[in-house]
């Protein structure tokens, strides 16, 4: 059927872009870096030991982490049948954030071989944000898409002012830490982050992914969803904890990097449509490439300055957030449902 | 209707909401291939007990009885395999084609992880080819009109291939060419798949002409439930809506028609 080579041609592209962008982002920079210096035989030791310890770890890191958050939007969208749910917009960020901020002011170190105690505690976080969101949200039978976001923005807010607390009651040092993480930023060297993010992100993507045919239920209601013989509780739970481990490891590692949850899986819903066995993996992608390109932009606009990519994606996310606004209230089909 | 096999058996289903009481003590029981309708005034209950019977409600004391297994004994995709649910007129803002939407109702037939096979295809086909619906196979949702994405509704129960199916409210919005064809469906839904069909409807005119079987619901309680044949029409009406109604006879059929009317 045409849909179905629509969506493959798609998938085909996106890979396409996402290996371009893998190729060319650790190209690019202020230290200018040549296929021989790639390679490792040129003369340029410096410009060798940039690409591979530096630029490639972190586009490795940025790919993953725009992968996983879009992925995690999508999965909140279909959930609450509602675009603008996201695990930012709903305060799972925040939470996962509180959870970090927490770790580092307690000063508590874990040696794990692949999870340090930031990761986990980001993680608990996420998963404590997640249950308050999802009790509000489940007390009231009917509960309304915009209450529902106002209940995200207050969950938002309190573990907001959770972490300004935490920032207050931390020395100088700690405070400037945690608010430069708070910013977003993949500034990673070596390849310890990446090895850290990862299984939380493959793992998170793996579940979801596996869940199209449920998320496309999901969208139907509770009622019929059911009906169709979805079991909707054990699905829930499924998305929750896939999207808690990679919100989670993510924040950890990355700090809060907002709106790549709504942009990514809605920009490629326009050209998908909301079919999640093209849209799943088309989202990834793209998720995965806009990220990186944001760093890329991030830590060349400005060079040698660099801006921390969460500035970027919340410069391009906080228009985008109000155009889907203003333009829902025209658009009948799948929104605030 | 004797001698066929009981399909639905419900004894003294209740249902409560919070501390409110919408069914109370509600008995019935439906054989293959029979139309039943829920017939009572807006508030009784109707979609209440169709959804207890989906197994959507929880309901809070009696028992009941799907082809032989209480309710309970089912995951959801084994009730799914015979049991399929036509929720009341909705559907315009589902971002899917009809094609892809009438496929999500062999969920419960398709493995995880596996991909629909020619069982899953065949049954999509048919039950589109029943309802009327292959032309609109590549629309989009959004664009059909409310008797279209009726049919296509019921064409995704039917992809379900079960032996029940529970319709609410399925012609309420729609006009009596559309309700006509409607009907005319669910007949041959009955009939020709033996499909049991149970209609909350607010329709008389279809439940009186049509039904094996009728229930009639007010606050929650029965007023009638039995062969529509043996209904004493006058009174079961009058007193389920508190008008008064004139009943005629058809001339073919001699099946009641009603008509309220001051006495």
């Amino acid at each position: 059927m045409r849909r179905t080579t629509r969506g493959r041609l798609l998938l085909a592209g996106l890979l396409a872009l996402g290996l371009a962008v893998f190729v060319t982002a650790p190209m690019v920079g202020m230290k200018a870096v040549t296929v021989q210096d790639v390679l490792g035989n040129a003369l340029d030791v410096t410009a060798h030991k940039i690409f591979w310890e530096i630029r490639v770890p972190r586009v490795l890191v940025s790919f993953l982490a725009g992968a996983g958050l879009g992925l995690s939007g999508m999965a909140f969208q279909a959930m609450f049948r509602n675009v603008l749910a996201t695990p930012y917009t709903l305060g799972v960020a925040s939470g996962a954030s509180f959870g970090a901020a927490l770790c580092v002011r307690a000063g508590i170190t874990l040696d794990l071989p692949l999870f340090s105690a930031v990761t986990l505690c980001a993680f608990a976080g996420a998963m404590l944000a997640v249950g308050v969101v999802y009790g509000i949200s489940r007390s009231r039978a009917g509960m309304s898409p915009p209450t529902l976001l106002l209940a995200g923005v207050a969950v938002s807010f309190l573990f907001s002012s959770l972490i300004l607390f935490v920032q207050y009651t931390s020395g100088l040092t700690q405070s400037f830490r945690i608010v430069r993480w708070l910013m977003g930023s993949i500034d990673v060297l070596g390849y310890r982050p990446a090895v850290e993010i990862a299984p939380f992100v493959i793992t998170g993507s793996l579940i979801v992914l596996a869940l199209y045919r449920e998320l496309d239920l999901m969208l139907l209601g509770d009622e019929l969803s059911m009906s169709r013989g979805l079991n909707v509780d054990r699905t829930r739970k499924l998305l929750v904890l896939a999207v808690s481990l990679m919100v989670g490891g993510i924040v950890a590692v990355c700090g809060p990097i907002g709106f790549v949850g709504m942009m990514a899986p809605h920009m490629v819903r326009l050209a998908t449509g909301a079919d999640h066995k093209y849209l799943g993996p088309a989202t990834f992608l793209f998720g995965g490439a806009f990220l990186t390109i944001c760093d890329t932009m991030g830590r060349t606009l400005a060079a040698p300055a660099e801006i921390p990519v969460g500035v970027v994606t919340a410069l391009l996310g906080g228009p985008f957030f109000l155009w889907l606004l203003l333009r829902r209230s025209g658009s009948g089909w799948w929104g605030l449902g | 209707m004797a001698g066929r096999e009981t399909v639905i058996e419900a004894q003294r289903l209740s249902f409560r909401a919070g501390r409110r009481s919408i069914l109370e003590g509600v008995s019935f029981h439906a054989a293959a291939g029979e139309t039943v309708c829920i017939i009572g005034p807006n508030g009784a209950g109707k979609s209440t007990l169709l959804k207890c019977l989906a197994g959507i409600n929880e309901t809070s004391a009696g028992a009941l009885t799907i082809c032989g297994r209480p309710l309970a004994s089912y995951s959801r995709r084994s009730l799914a395999r015979i049991l399929s649910y036509v929720p009341q007129a909705y559907g315009h803002e589902l971002p899917f084609f009809v094609h892809d939407f009438v496929m999500m109702g062999r969920y419960a037939h398709i493995g995880p992880l596996s991909l629909p096979g020619k069982a899953d295809r065949d049954a999509v086909e048919h039950a589109m080819a029943t309802t009327g619906t292959i032309a609109l196979a590549d629309r989009h949702m959004a664009t059909l009109s409310g008797g279209e994405l009726q049919r296509v509704f019921i064409a995704a129960a039917l992809a379900q291939q079960t032996c029940v199916m529970l319709l609410d409210e399925p012609t309420t919005f729609l006009d009596p060419k559309h309700r006509f064809e409607i009907h005319g469906l669910l007949m041959k839904i009955s009939r020709d798949h033996g499909v049991t069909t149970v209609i909350a409807t607010h329709d008389l005119a279809f439940a009186l002409q049509s039904a094996d079987r009728i229930i009639a619901l007010k606050e929650g309680k029965l007023v009638y439930c039995g062969e529509a044949a043996d209904m004493t029409v006058e009174a079961t009406l009058s007193s389920m809506y508190e008008i008064p109604f004139l009943v005629l006879r058809h001339p073919a059929t001699g099946r009641p028609i009603v008509i309220a009317e001051d006495a």
